[in-house]
């Protein structure tokens, strides 16, 4: 620590080196904490489950050729259902409107009352039937599952209300936080009230956006088939490792029971894990990017540093020579460019840590971002401490090898 | 003297191999990395029709009110039924078309091949002047086939393919949700990106082909029903396709060409003038609170750049000048070493000029190889830029001649001024001092 006040007296000597380097490890910090920040964000959003049994569902995207009524489709979902549930690999399947993980879809505002205006919150609609709860594999945690006859049917804009709904434990405890819901009513935009017959645990949303987090996992199940000209989800769930088999049976069953339906080729048939992998494309993506850039910083500015310190090293040969002629011993010399290191890293990092912070604050404004918590800030700054003192280790360690011999020749 | 100073910095570069990669190299990735996701954020930015964006305006009629507004008092980002359909007998503007996204299946007239599932818009015949779709056989249809409701379709040039070997099928027949449409047009290959004619259900960017266009109220008369969003503040009263067309739930895409700002501000006020009218009747509970937004304009209000887009490009950016800012000292080190070097030269006569050309002239070469370096490591990260950012963004990202131009000129300018504070340095050194000491 005696060392302190030669080191100033050498940094006022090369100041514009000295900035140089603490400008670009406060800069370096600053990136390196928003973009780590980005990529914890960005990991704890694509590793949220879905409540459902990933593992062995899939998806199919039935379309109908041609028009038929609400009731003629809706005979066809029931034969199409029985087709599915027959197949050897296929250990249950549902009808649906939607699927989590979809990318949004049918969502309603729920009220209390039917008068009230200000909605006390959204959940979003899945559609199905008696087996949907078994197909998607969600546990029921409290009340019943729907009765066959309590499943209706719903075709094109059909004001249809039903009046028995299961909902998620989330939702249950965000209407009847005294955990009351069961047997209560709610009101999803209709005029009617809907009793909540079953409560089950974790079921996501289909859209899993920044507006979706506010009432993330709050889902509700009405009991009916979606007899829509449009089309609608099969969602298949095949019997333990048998979801290859499942895949190339359902499609096949399903053309050779009825020809007039689309299944397209391409993005007809989807297994979960492929749904999942497209929910979160651009979170896994915007994570690799963050971390590339991250990496590459952080081996620009230990070489930089390597760089600039051995060419302090270089000209400062003379004095180092002078200063072990006088006695200092190799370990003064190392620890004097690492204290130097460490001087200038110290400046780096406060610049830094304010950087970081208005850079995250800006982009608060700007960006749907959420704050950066300190936590990373502070991981940051051990971080290029020691990048900086591992960085100077190499040049310090040849100054220290300096021979006291060099404090006498002229050049 | 340029060549000589050439000369001079390519003999020092090449004294000091390490020192120099690792300059080349930081250059190199800075500026790849910046212009990597400057590709992309330029593909999403762009201008879909420049041509003619600023004569693109979006009608906006706040029908839901107080209670339906967004916290920024913004009238919901489309229409219903009925408003729309008001706008298009009023006819205010030169051209003008409501539209709704539509997705029917096609049924092939070889009854071995399976049907198919296409998506469109139902518009009317002024959506194919007013967007100057291109054509590459016929045309579109009549303002008569508008209100005569007639049978025809426009179809893609890849629906063209697959129907009809791309054969001229104008004249020929579709089969569209079970009835028969006669082909009157047969698109070029169009595909603007964004889908700024409809936005809000394309959500911008769109990896489909819009293959199908029908007639709007054809589209509505035989039920296709619309295959978009559908936003609704209440339940709507009546059921089914129509009780839709009844209701106040906005799902009709508007776009109005006027040509110069008086003809906005007139539409404008007729807008006003028809919320008013409403105002008073006892339709609307509340004052006109319409919006007419040009086409850039309503790009950039319906967040159509991705937010991600631009974090990649600020962060890019971040890193180019930390690059610079470690060039900077690394050339300050490289420069300084050398100044003996300078003292002797400046003692046998060259001005601080001399010293800054000859100190700048290495610094452009620097930035310059960084620079090729740099294209190369852009060309890799455009092709492979799909693998982190979404795939139907990301696969509008070119490398264009002017992005390899951008390239070069970024890396050598950002060298170049990341060298003049060395040079300075440099210039600044004392000959005498110099002469002395050695």
């Amino acid at each position: 620590m005696m060392q302190i006040k030669p080191i100033l007296a050498a940094m006022r000597h090369h100041r514009a080196g000295t900035v140089l380097i603490a400008l670009q490890i406060a800069l370096t910090l600053a990136i390196v904490c928003n973009a780590l920040f980005i990529i914890q964000q960005r990991l704890a959003h694509l590793s949220e489950p879905t409540g459902i049994d990933e593992a062995s569902l899939f998806v199919i995207h039935n379309q109908w050729a041609g028009q038929s009524s609400t009731p003629q489709i809706d005979a066809q979902i029931q034969t199409d259902l029985a087709t599915m549930r027959q197949l050897p690999a296929v250990r249950d399947a549902s009808p649906s409107n939607s699927y989590p993980l979809r990318g949004g879809g049918w969502d309603n505002f729920i009220t209390l009352t039917p008068e009230q205006v200000q909605p006390t919150t959204d959940g979003s609609v899945y559609l199905g039937d008696e087996q949907t709860i078994d197909t998607l594999g969600v546990k029921l945690l409290a009340g019943r599952n729907f009765r066959a006859d309590e499943v209706g049917r719903i075709g094109l804009r059909e004001d249809v209300f039903p009046p028995v709904v299961i909902v998620t434990r989330a939702l249950a405890d965000r209407l009847y936080p005294d955990g009351s819901a069961l047997g209560k009513p709610l009101y999803a935009m209709s005029p009617t009230p809907s009793t909540i017959i079953g409560i089950v645990d974790l079921l996501q949303r289909q859209g899993v956006s920044t507006w979706d987090t506010t009432y993330a996992y709050q889902s509700l199940l009405w009991p009916m088939r979606v007899a829509e000209p449009q089309g609608l989800y099969y969602i298949v769930r095949a019997k333990p490792g048998q979801l290859a088999a499942a895949m190339r049976e359902v499609p096949k069953a399903l053309n050779a029971q009825n020809r007039m339906r689309i299944i397209d080729p391409k993005d007809g048939e989807l297994s979960f894990a492929q749904v999942r992998e497209r929910a979160y494309d651009s979170d896994r993506g915007m994570a690799i990017l963050m971390g590339i850039i991250s990496a590459v910083l952080l081996a620009i500015t230990a070489a930089g540093i390597v760089g600039l310190t051995s060419f302090w090293v270089g000209q400062r040969r003379k004095q180092i020579g002078i200063r072990r002629a006088l006695g200092a011993t190799r370990h003064d010399i190392l620890s004097y460019f690492l204290t130097e290191n460490l001087l200038i890293g110290g400046i780096g990092v406060v610049l830094g840590t304010l950087l970081a912070i208005g850079i995250n604050l800006w982009m608060v404004t700007q960006f749907e971002m959420a704050r950066l918590s300190l936590g990373y800030v502070v991981i940051g700054v051990i971080a290029l401490l020691l990048l900086g003192q591992a960085s100077v280790l190499t040049p310090a360690l040849r100054a220290s090898r300096v021979s006291p011999v060099e404090a006498t020749r002229s050049v | 003297m340029f060549a000589y100073y050439l000369e001079l910095a390519l003999r020092s570069l090449k004294r000091s191999p390490g020192l120099t990669a690792l300059m080349v190299l930081t250059i190199a990735f800075g500026v790849a990395a910046s212009m990597t996701t400057y590709s992309v954020f330029r593909a999403v930015s762009g201008d879909p029709i420049p041509w003619k964006s600023a004569k693109l305006f979006v009608p906006q009629i706040d029908n839901w009110g107080p209670n339906g507004r967004g916290s920024d008092g913004e009238p919901p980002n489309a229409m219903d039924y009925n408003d729309a359909i008001t706008l298009m007998r009023d006819h205010r503007a030169k051209l003008q078309s409501a539209m709704y996204q539509i997705s029917p299946s096609i049924v092939p007239a070889d009854a071995s091949k399976h049907p198919i599932n296409v998506s469109g818009h139902a518009v009317y015949s002024e959506f194919f002047p007013m967007l100057d779709v291109p054509f590459l056989y016929g045309s579109g249809w009549s303002a008569d086939d508008d209100t005569q409701r007639a049978a025809v379709v426009v179809i893609s040039s890849k629906l063209n393919q697959k129907l009809f070997g791309g054969s001229n099928s104008v004249g020929k027949t579709v089969n569209v949700e079970g009835k028969d449409y006669r082909v009157v047009g047969v698109l070029n290959d169009w595909n603007p990106q964004p889908r700024f004619f409809d936005v809000v259900n394309s959500g911008g960017f769109s990896t489909g082909v819009e293959d199908v266009f029908l007639p709007f109220q054809r589209a509505i008369t035989v039920g296709i029903p619309n295959d978009g969003n559908t936003n609704c503040n209440a339940v709507p009263t009546e059921s089914g396709f129509v009780g839709l067309q009844h209701s106040a739930c906005v799902w009709i895409a508007y776009m109005a060409e006027l040509d110069d700002a008086a003809a906005a501000t007139a539409y404008k006020q007729y807008l006003d003038g028809y919320a008013h009218d409403l105002q008073q009747s006892g339709h609307f509970g509340w004052a006109p609170n319409n919006r007419l937004r040009d086409l850039p304009a309503w790009l950039d209000n319906q967040h159509v750049v991705p937010s991600d887009t631009k974090v990649s490009l600020l962060v890019a950016l971040g890193l180019l000048l930390a690059c610079l800012v470690n060039t900077a000292g690394l050339l300050l080190a490289k420069f300084l070493r050398r100044s003996s070097e300078i003292g002797v030269r400046r003692a046998l006569g060259a001005p601080r000029m001399a010293i800054y050309a000859q100190f700048l002239t290495e610094a452009g070469i620097i930035g310059l190889a960084g620079g090729v370096l740099g294209l190369l490591l852009t060309g890799v990260g455009v092709v492979s830029v799909g693998w982190v950012l979404p795939k139907d963004i990301a696969a509008l990202a070119r490398v264009d001649f002017s992005l390899l131009t951008l390239t070069l000129l970024v890396a050598v300018i950002a060298t170049t001024l990341a060298g003049l504070y060395p040079t300075f340095r440099a210039s600044r050194v004392q000959p005498a001092w110099q002469l002395k000491s050695n």
